[in-house]
């Protein structure tokens, strides 16, 4: 291969280099610093065919790098109609534009400003940039005074940095647990990519999931046939490694429980080793449960696309709950799926009065906090079931690995799980580390890869963004050994990989309920010697660090 | 965009080299993919997997995941590098002409 690396390469960079954050802002006052579009800090375009499929406006070929966009000649007057459409039906857009003061608590918050020191990341400018519009436009002070009030027009320009920038938030949230008014920035950054959108103007790492989920269930556009043939490989392995063979049960009618995951964790690695976990667990507890292949993805890249586009994609499952007659719903280790879930789908698509309130057919459990959306998280489940006792478990099968626990954004800032996969963990594994307190529970730091921005094209601000995650890793991994990141959610097992690799090098990323698995004591079970990964289950590490 | 010339005609190729129309893939194309990822010869071995990555796109119409790559091949990953060093996904499904996975992956 060609030594010449490329900015999509994580062999590109460098810590060293990375590392000088130049936290000085430009000379230039920031409504005269223009966008830079590096390679390695922005993602490529949506492409034409993912635009047509779910009927969005502007589809085309073109490049974020090109001078010219090719937008509708209207392209201003639909924007300013978007935003007044979106004033009117969201009181909160309107809040968000009016209130904030300029206070400056949210600016240092932000793990893209923190690793790039570019004044746009801060929340607060980050904001700015849609605001000024706001008040040029809809303000009668901004009418009257312009520049002198913070306004400005609306030209390409801005355009352009809004896709900039806007693709340079993770709708994290982790600047609003520290803004005293509780101003959610991910809903201005859900705005701006709306706004976006009206012009043709998308991202295609976001848009070829959004299309394959509207197609076939789920973001990778697995069919029917190769679901079940994926679960049913998931089946073998566990055999394998357990000596127990596990039930494949899909689109069973009058199953008790529907069981949705992230579709990454029928694909990539690591999570496919969390995927399995599932499966065995299930079995052991002999749970009465279906994977769908119609409602075949938990989690929904509509969430960073568009209110209307989350609500299309997030129908597939209640209306696949009633088609099979189950009881309740249970969601697997993802992130984002969990703010839809929790913040959206009752109101968005229920309510789902066909649905009972979620009762643990092993513990009787009556989970009251889930009597509207009548769906759980697989960790709470867990945890009530190891709370009650109901599974067998022996953690020194998981001492090899000393582990620490990433909270994901949204399990923890959108749903406040945070005492359940830690009571979980503890129980499967007897070498857990707490990272530093200011950068887990609500304050976690994002994986910087969420909201649909862990493409490898998108290296650069990966990188930038993962930093302080990334250091908080090295910080257990020097001081207490960790050698095992857990994280509930899909994107992070696939972007912490990458974080990991390049910030805290040796540590490796797992699910919670791969580890729980590793633990489990099943029926029948054969001489348990390899863990999920088929390593040796308490002996050395096998070199591959 | 960019093009991929083989023989007298061309396809297009995505930001990151992936071919557009994956319906007009043939031996030749493989060929002319693979000299795009440095690797100018293709190995029986090369074929083997690449012939095994078309097949399950061809069936399941995505690609598969890398531990069933390895146990339905009999290669293991270290392998699949030294054969295209960019890996499974980025190079291996590449020459055989199927799309980028995306998602959360």
């Amino acid at each position: 291969m060609s030594e010449d690396l490329k900015p999509d390469q994580l062999e590109y960079y460098k810590q060293e280099s990375l590392l000088k954050v130049d936290y000085r802002p430009p000379a230039t006052d920031w409504m005269q610093t223009p966008t830079a579009m590096r390679p390695g800090a922005f993602i490529y375009s949506a492409k034409p065919k993912n635009i047509e499929y779910i009927d969005f406006p502007n589809a085309r070929n073109w490049a974020p790098i090109d001078e010219d966009w090719k937008l509708p000649t209207n392209w201003k007057e639909i924007v300013i109609q978007g935003i007044r459409e979106r004033l009117d039906k969201y009181r909160s857009f309107k809040v968000f534009m009016d209130i904030c003061v300029r206070c400056g608590a949210c600016a240092d918050k932000c793990h893209f400003y923190i690793g790039g020191g570019d004044p746009k990341n801060m929340p607060v400018l980050r904001a700015e940039l849609l605001r000024s519009i706001y008040r040029n436009d809809f303000t009668t002070a901004g009418k009257l005074l312009g520049r002198m009030v913070g306004a400005r027009p609306l030209t390409i320009d801005v355009i352009k940095e809004w896709f900039f920038y806007f693709y340079q938030c993770t709708e994290c949230r982790r600047c609003s647990v520290f803004c005293p008014y509780g101003i959610d920035t991910a809903e201005i950054t859900m705005m701006a990519r709306e706004l976006l959108h009206l012009l043709g103007i998308g991202v295609n790492w976001i848009m070829e999931p959004v299309a394959s989920c509207y197609r076939t269930g789920n973001h990778l556009g697995i069919q029917p046939h190769g679901l079940k043939d994926t679960l049913e490989f998931f089946a073998e392995d566990i055999e394998e490694v357990t000596g127990v063979k596990v039930e494949v049960p899909m689109n069973k009618k009058g199953a008790e429980v529907l069981f949705v995951t992230p579709s990454g964790d029928f694909l990539a690695d690591p999570g496919t080793y969390t995927a399995m976990g599932y499966m065995a667990l299930f079995h052991e507890i002999g749970l009465d449960y279906t994977f769908s292949t119609y409602a075949s993805e938990g989690g929904n890249f509509g969430l960073f696309t568009s209110a209307d586009m989350m609500k299309r994609l997030n129908s597939k499952i209640y209306a696949e709950a009633k088609r099979l007659g189950v009881k309740w719903i249970m969601g697997g280790e993802c992130g984002h799926m969990w703010r839809v879930l929790h913040q959206y789908m009752d109101t968005m698509n229920g309510p789902a009065d066909f649905l009972e309130v979620p009762v643990s057919p092993m513990t009787g459990t009556r989970f009251e906090h889930a009597r509207s959306t009548k769906m759980i998280h697989i960790a709470e489940f867990t945890a009530d079931l190891i709370k009650h006792g109901k599974l067998k478990l022996d953690p020194s099968r998981n001492d090899c690995r000393r582990v620490t626990f990433h909270d994901s954004c949204n399990p923890s800032r959108a749903m406040g799980m945070l005492e359940e996969p830690r009571y979980v963990l503890k129980n499967v594994c007897r070498n857990f580390f707490e990272m530093p307190p200011n950068t887990i529970r609500e304050q976690t730091f994002c994986c910087g890869g969420g909201a649909g921005l862990g493409t490898d094209e998108n290296m650069e601000m990966r990188l930038r963004g993962g930093l302080p995650r990334g250091n908080a890793v090295r910080h257990v991994q020097e001081k207490h050994g960790v050698n095992q990141l857990a994280a509930c959610c899909a994107i992070d097992r696939a972007t912490l990989t990458t974080v990991c690799d390049f910030w805290a090098p040796g540590v490796k990323v797992t699910g919670i309920t791969e580890l729980v698995a590793n633990a489990l004591v099943m029926k029948g079970e054969g001489d348990r010697k390899l863990n999920f990964r088929k390593e040796p289950m308490r002996g050395e590490e096998d070199g591959h660090v | 965009m960019a093009q991929l010339k083989v023989g007298d005609f061309s396809l297009d190729l995505d930001e990151d080299g992936f071919i557009q129309q994956p319906e007009k893939w043939d031996k030749n194309v493989a060929l002319a993919l693979a000299e795009t990822e440095g690797v100018n010869e293709l190995s029986e071995k090369h074929w083997k997997l690449v012939n095994y990555l078309r097949e399950y796109y061809q069936k399941f119409g995505v690609a598969p995941m890398i531990r069933k790559v390895c146990k339905d091949t009999n290669m293991k990953l270290n392998e699949i590098y030294e054969l295209f060093p960019s890996g499974p996904a980025k190079g291996a499904c590449k020459v055989a002409g199927l799309p980028k996975p995306t998602g959360c992956v």
